[in-house]
C-alpha cells in the first residue's frame, strides 16, 4: 500500500513537471516576443534588447527552460517587471493574504455544504428542503463575482457591519510578520484588536467566494444521501432500531459522503482562481489579484510563479483528498486501488 | 395454547406514483403462531415484501395503508408509539434481507454493524462493549462461521456472498427475537451455498424458539425448510395449508398452476407456465385479481373478491370455486 | 441495463421514442423551466434587433441627456453611463455568450471525446497513459486560470477567449469518455464485436460511443451554462469582446464601479448571467434523466 501512495505522489510530481513545461510553453512561444510586448511598441530597440538578454530569450528554448526551472527549484523566480522586485517576494507577501481567505472558505465550504446536506435529506420533500434547495442553485449559479457586488452593495453601504476593502482598516498598523497571514500574527503578538479588525476584513471575500462551492457541497450530500437512504443496509439498521439520529450522521453519512468529497476537492482547488475575482472586488492585496495582473501585463516570471504555486496546490488538495477518501471508503483503503 | 406472534388482518397497502396510486396489498391475511415456521410463496412484484416489510414499518415515504391492522404479540404495529417500536425492532423482529451485497454497510465492519445491532436491542447490559463482543462472538459461531474475531474485524467487500448471508442471519438471532422475517435469503447465493444457509436458518430459529416467516418463490425451497405455506397472488393470500397437506392436495387454480411448473422426476414433460401477466396494480378493478388468468373463471370472479373459506385440515382458499 | 435492445424490437410509432424521451425530461417540472428560459435566451438573442426597444444601442452610440437613468418605462432597465439603454445590450450580449457555450463545445467534446475513447479503449497501453498524464496536468488548473493565462497573453477578442476557454476545457471530456469507456470495452457486445473480427474503429464509435452518449450530453447542457459563466467571467477582466460590443462580464464590471447609486448597470447584467446559468443548469438535469435508461 505504500508503493501505491509513492506511485501517487510520483504521478503528482509528474504533473506538476507538464505543467511547469505547460506554462513554459504559453508564456515564451506562444505571444512572439515577450521583451518586445512587455515593454511596448515605442520602447527603444537596445533597451528591448537588454532585456532580451536578461530573460535568456536569445538562447534556445530548452536551456531557457532548464535555467528557468534550476531558479525556481532555488526558489529564485526571477523578477517581475511589475513590481521590479523579485518575484519570491511578492509571493512572499501576497500568498498569506490568499491562504487567509482560501482557508476560511474552503473550512466553510466543506462544513457547510455537508451541514446543508444533512439538514436537507432530513427534512426532504418538506418546506425547508425546498428553500435549502432554491438557495443552493443560486448558489451554484451564480459566480463569485456577483456576490462579491451584492455583499459591497448591501454590507459597504446600506448595512456596513462589515469592511469591504483591504486587508486592515486605515488607522492600523499590519502586525510583525511571522507567517504573513495577519490573523495569526495578530493573535501570536497578542494584539486582539488587530485581530478582530483583519477578521473583519475577511468575512465578506470568503463568504462570497464560497457560495458557489457551498451549495454544490449541499447539494451532491442530499442527492446522494437520499440516494443511499433507500438501500436495503439502510433499511435494515432501521429494521434492527438503531436509532435515526445515528443513521443520518452515523451510517447513512459516511458512505454517501464520497462523491461530496471529490466535488468539494475540484471546488476547493479552484479557489485560488476563482479568489482573483473577489480579491480584485474587494481591493484584497493577494496572490490571486496579483496574479491577474501579471496576466494583463504579460509579466512572464511573475505568471509561472502564480501558476506553479497553483499547482502545487492543487496537489496538495489532492493528496488530502485522497487521504480522506481513504478513510472513508475501506475498499480504497485495503485494495489500494479505487478509479 | 398456542398463541399466534403476529396476526396481519386485511392489510391494505398503496404507494404513491405519480400516475396515480399503485394498491399494492389488497386485503392481506396472514398469521404465525409461536415457535411456527411459515413461507409465502408467489412470484415477484405479487407483495411479498412489502407485507413484511408492513410489519416493521419500513415501508417507503409514499407508501399508506388505508385499511387493514397487524397485531404483534395482541398490539397493533400500526398504531405503536416510537417507544413501543423501538422494542419491536429490538427484540421483537428481525430481518433478513434479499441481496447480500447490499444488506450491509459497505464502509463499516462487521463488527460495528453487530455491536450497534445488539447496542439497540433493548437486552439489559448491551450498552458494555464486552458484552456486545460476546454475543458477536457467540452468535457468529453458532453459524459455523470460522474465526469470528477476524470476521468482525473485515468489511463486507471482503467476504463472499454466502459469509454475509450467514452474518446476517448471525445478526438477526444474536439477541432473542419471537419472529424472523427472512426475504428471499437464498435467491442471490450459488445454488451449491443455498442449501447450507437455509440448513443453518432452520436450524438456529428452530434452536433459539423463534418464529420465522420465510419468503421464496420457490415451492421447493418452501417445502424443505417450512411447516406451512401461504401462497401470495397480486396482492393477496390465496391459500394457505400445512406443507404436507398442500402438497397434497391443491384447491386454488394458481397453486395447481405453480405446482405444474415444478418438473417432476416422474416425468410428464415440462409446463407450459401460466399465460397472462399480473394485473395492473393501478386499476386493478373489484373482483378476483387472478380471474383475467384463471382457467377456471366464471361471472362472480370479475365483480367480487373472494375471502377466505375454510375446507377443514387447517386449509384454507379464497377462490369462488369453494363457496 | 443498456438501450441497446431497442434496435431489435420494431417501433411501433417512430414517434415513441419522443414521446417518451419528453416524457422523462417533463417529468420534473423544473426541468421545463429550464427550457423554457434558455428557449427565451435563444430568441432574445437571436431576434434582437427586432425584439430589443433600442437595437441601435449596441454600437458606438452615446447620448448623454439620457444617461444613468434609473429603470423606467423608457428604459425597462435603465440607461449606463453612455445613455445606452441597458436592456437592449443584454439581448445582444445574449448572443456572444450562446456563440461562445456553443463554440467551445463544438471543439471540446468531439476533442476530448474522441481521447478519452482511444485512451479508454487502448487502457494500460502506453498511449492511454500518455493522454491522461496530458489531461491531467491541464486538469491542475482550475479552468479559468489556463483561460485567463492564454487569454491575456493573446489579444483580447471573443475568438481567443474561446480558443483560452478550449484549451482548459477539454480534459473535462477526455476524463468522462475515458471512464466509460474503461468500463464499457468489457462489455459482452464489445467483445463479441471483436471476435467477429470488427475494425477498431466501428467498435470504437457503433458500439462503446453511443452508450456513453447519456453523461456526454447531460454534461454538455451543463456545461454551457458554466462555459458562459467562465466567459463572463472572462470578460470581466476585460479579455473577451471589446468594447462597445456588450459582454454580460464587461457590463458587470463597468458598471460596479457605479455601485451603489447606479445599482442598475451592474445588477441587471449579473442577473442575466445568473438566470442564464440556471436555465441551462435546470435543463441538464432533465436531460438526464430523459437520457437515463431507467423506468
Amino acid at each position: 500500500m505504500l508503493v501505491n501512495w509513492l506511485k501517487r505522489i510520483g504521478t503528482y510530481l509528474l504533473v506538476l513537471l507538464g505543467l511547469s513545461i505547460l506554462v513554459f510553453i504559453i508564456g515564451r512561444v506562444i505571444p512572439g516576443d515577450p521583451a518586445r510586448q512587455a515593454l511596448g511598441p515605442r520602447a527603444p530597440e537596445e533597451v528591448v534588447q537588454a532585456l532580451r538578454v536578461e530573460m535568456h530569450l536569445d538562447k534556445p528554448y530548452v536551456t531557457q527552460y532548464v535555467l528557468w526551472l534550476k531558479g525556481a527549484l532555488k526558489l529564485d523566480l526571477g523578477k517581475s517587471l511589475m513590481t521590479r522586485r523579485p518575484v519570491i517576494e511578492d509571493v512572499k507577501e501576497f500568498l498569506p493574504a490568499t491562504l487567509e481567505i482560501v482557508s476560511i472558505s474552503a473550512l466553510l465550504m466543506a462544513v457547510g455544504g455537508i451541514l446543508l446536506g444533512i439538514l436537507s435529506t432530513k427534512y426532504s420533500d418538506s418546506w425547508l428542503d425546498g428553500i435549502i434547495r432554491v438557495i443552493s442553485y443560486l448558489g451554484i449559479v451564480s459566480p463569485a463575482f456577483v456576490w462579491a457586488i451584492i455583499f459591497m452593495l448591501v454590507f459597504g453601504y446600506n448595512l456596513p457591519i462589515f469592511p469591504t476593502t483591504g486587508r486592515i482598516g486605515l488607522t492600523i498598523t499590519a502586525p510583525p510578520t511571522v507567517t504573513g497571514m495577519y490573523t495569526i500574527d495578530y493573535l501570536l503578538n497578542g494584539d486582539i484588536v488587530g485581530f478582530k479588525d483583519a477578521l473583519a476584513h475577511l468575512v465578506l471575500p470568503s463568504i462570497a467566494l464560497m457560495l458557489g462551492g457551498l451549495a454544490q457541497a449541499a447539494r451532491i450530500t442530499r442527492s446522494s444521501m437520499t440516494e443511499n437512504s433507500t438501500k436495503d443496509y439502510i433499511l435494515a439498521e432501521q429494521a434492527y432500531g438503531i436509532p435515526e439520529r445515528k443513521i443520518l450522521f452515523n451510517y447513512l453519512l459516511k458512505p454517501s459522503l464520497i462523491p461530496t468529497v471529490s466535488v468539494l476537492s475540484l471546488d476547493m482547488a479552484s479557489l485560488f482562481g476563482s479568489a482573483f475575482l473577489v480579491e480584485q472586488l474587494f481591493n484584497f492585496p493577494g496572490l490571486s489579484r496579483y496574479g491577474m495582473q501579471a496576466m494583463l501585463n504579460k509579466d512572464l516570471n511573475a505568471i509561472s510563479a502564480v501558476v506553479m504555486i497553483l499547482g502545487i496546490v492543487f496537489i496538495i488538495v489532492n493528496i488530502f483528498i485522497d487521504i480522506v477518501v481513504a478513510y472513508l471508503d475501506p475498499r480504497v483503503r485495503l485494495m489500494g486501488g479505487g478509479n | 395454547m398456542n398463541d399466534k406472534i403476529v396476526d396481519i388482518r386485511d392489510l391494505h397497502v398503496w404507494y404513491r406514483t405519480f400516475a396515480g396510486q399503485v394498491k399494492v396489498l389488497n386485503g392481506v391475511n396472514l398469521n404465525v403462531r409461536r415457535g411456527e415456521k411459515v413461507s409465502i410463496v408467489g412470484e415477484t412484484g405479487c407483495g411479498k415484501t412489502t407485507t413484511v416489510k408492513s410489519i416493521l414499518r419500513i415501508l417507503v415515504k409514499q407508501a399508506s395503508i388505508p385499511k387493514g391492522e397487524i397485531l404483534f404479540n395482541g398490539k397493533n404495529v400500526l398504531r405503536m408509539n416510537n417507544n413501543e417500536l423501538k422494542k419491536l425492532r429490538g427484540s421483537g423482529v428481525s430481518m433478513i434481507f434479499q441481496d447480500p451485497t447490499m444488506s450491509l454497510n459497505p464502509v463499516f465492519t462487521i463488527g460495528s454493524q453487530m455491536y450497534a445491532v445488539i447496542r439497540y436491542s433493548g437486552l439489559p447490559g448491551a450498552e458494555k462493549k464486552s458484552v456486545q463482543q460476546e454475543l458477536a462472538v457467540k452468535a457468529l459461531k453458532e453459524t459455523s462461521m470460522p474465526d469470528p474475531e477476524r470476521i468482525l474485524q473485515s468489511y463486507p467487500f471482503q467476504l463472499s456472498g454466502g459469509m454475509r448471508q450467514r452474518i446476517s442471519i448471525a445478526m438477526s438471532l444474536a439477541t432473542p427475537r419471537d419472529l424472523v422475517i427472512a426475504d428471499e435469503p437464498t435467491t442471490n447465493l450459488d445454488v451449491t451455498i443455498q442449501d447450507q444457509v437455509l440448513k443453518i436458518l432452520k436450524e438456529r430459529v428452530e434452536d433459539k424458539g423463534s418464529s420465522l416467516i420465510l419468503i421464496t418463490h420457490s415451492l421447493g425451497v418452501a417445502r424443505e425448510t417450512t411447516d406451512r405455506i401461504y401462497v401470495m397472488y397480486a396482492g393477496s393470500m390465496v391459500e394457505t395449508a400445512p406443507t404436507k397437506e398442500l402438497f397434497k392436495k391443491q384447491l386454488h387454480p394458481y397453486t395447481k398452476a405453480l405446482m405444474d411448473c415444478i418438473p417432476k422426476l416422474s416425468g410428464g414433460g415440462v409446463s407450459e407456465g401460466i399465460p397472462g401477466r399480473i394485473p395492473n396494480y393501478l386499476n386493478p378493478g373489484e373482483g378476483c385479481r387472478f380471474a383475467p388468468r384463471c382457467p377456471k373463471a366464471f361471472e362472480r370472479c370479475q365483480c367480487e373478491k373472494p375471502e377466505y373459506v375454510d375446507t377443514g385440515n387447517e386449509h384454507q382458499v379464497a377462490c369462488f370455486l369453494y363457496y | 441495463m443498456n438501450n441497446k435492445h431497442e434496435k431489435i424490437v420494431p417501433k411501433r410509432d417512430k414517434y415513441e421514442n419522443i414521446k417518451k424521451a419528453w416524457y422523462k425530461f417533463s417529468l420534473n417540472r423544473m426541468s421545463v423551466v429550464g427550457l423554457v428560459i434558455v428557449c427565451i435566451v435563444i430568441i432574445l438573442a437571436v431576434f434582437q434587433p427586432i425584439i430589443a426597444p433600442y437595437p441601435e444601442h449596441v454600437g458606438a452610440y452615446v447620448n448623454f441627456k439620457d444617461a444613468s437613468i434609473a429603470p423606467n418605462s423608457t428604459y425597462w432597465m435603465g440607461t449606463d453611463v453612455f445613455g445606452r439603454d441597458i436592456m437592449s445590450r443584454i439581448f445582444y450580449a445574449f448572443r456572444g455568450a450562446l456563440i461562445m457555450g456553443v463554440g467551445v463545445l463544438a471543439v471540446v467534446v468531439p476533442i476530448g471525446g474522441i481521447l478519452g475513447l482511444i485512451a479508454g479503449y487502448w487502457k494500460d497501453k502506453w498511449i492511454s497513459t500518455a493522454i491522461m498524464r496530458i489531461t491531467d496536468v491541464f486538469l491542475a488548473l482550475p479552468p479559468l486560470i489556463l483561460a485567463l493565462c492564454v487569454c491575456a497573453i493573446l489579444r483580447p477578442t471573443l475568438f481567443n477567449s474561446m480558443m483560452a476557454v478550449c484549451v482548459s476545457w477539454w480534459p473535462w471530456y477526455t476524463r468522462l469518455v475515458y471512464g466509460m469507456a474503461t468500463t464499457l470495452r468489457n462489455e459482452l457486445y464489445v467483445k463479441s464485436a471483436e471476435l467477429l473480427g470488427a475494425s477498431k474503429g466501428h467498435i470504437i464509435f457503433r458500439e462503446i460511443l453511443p452508450n456513453c452518449l447519456g453523461p456526454i450530453f447531460t454534461k454538455m447542457t451543463l456545461d454551457m451554462g458554466w462555459v458562459i459563466l467562465t466567459g463572463a467571467s472572462l470578460s470581466f477582466v476585460g479579455l473577451g469582446e471589446q468594447p462597445p460590443i456588450p459582454a454580460l462580464g464587461t457590463m458587470v464590471s463597468d458598471g460596479a464601479k457605479f455601485l451603489p447609486a447606479q445599482w442598475w448597470i451592474a445588477i441587471f447584467p449579473a442577473l442575466a448571467i445568473m438566470v442564464v446559468v440556471l436555465g441551462f443548469n435546470l435543463m441538464g438535469d432533465g436531460v438526464k434523466d430523459m437520457l437515463s435508461s431507467e423506468e
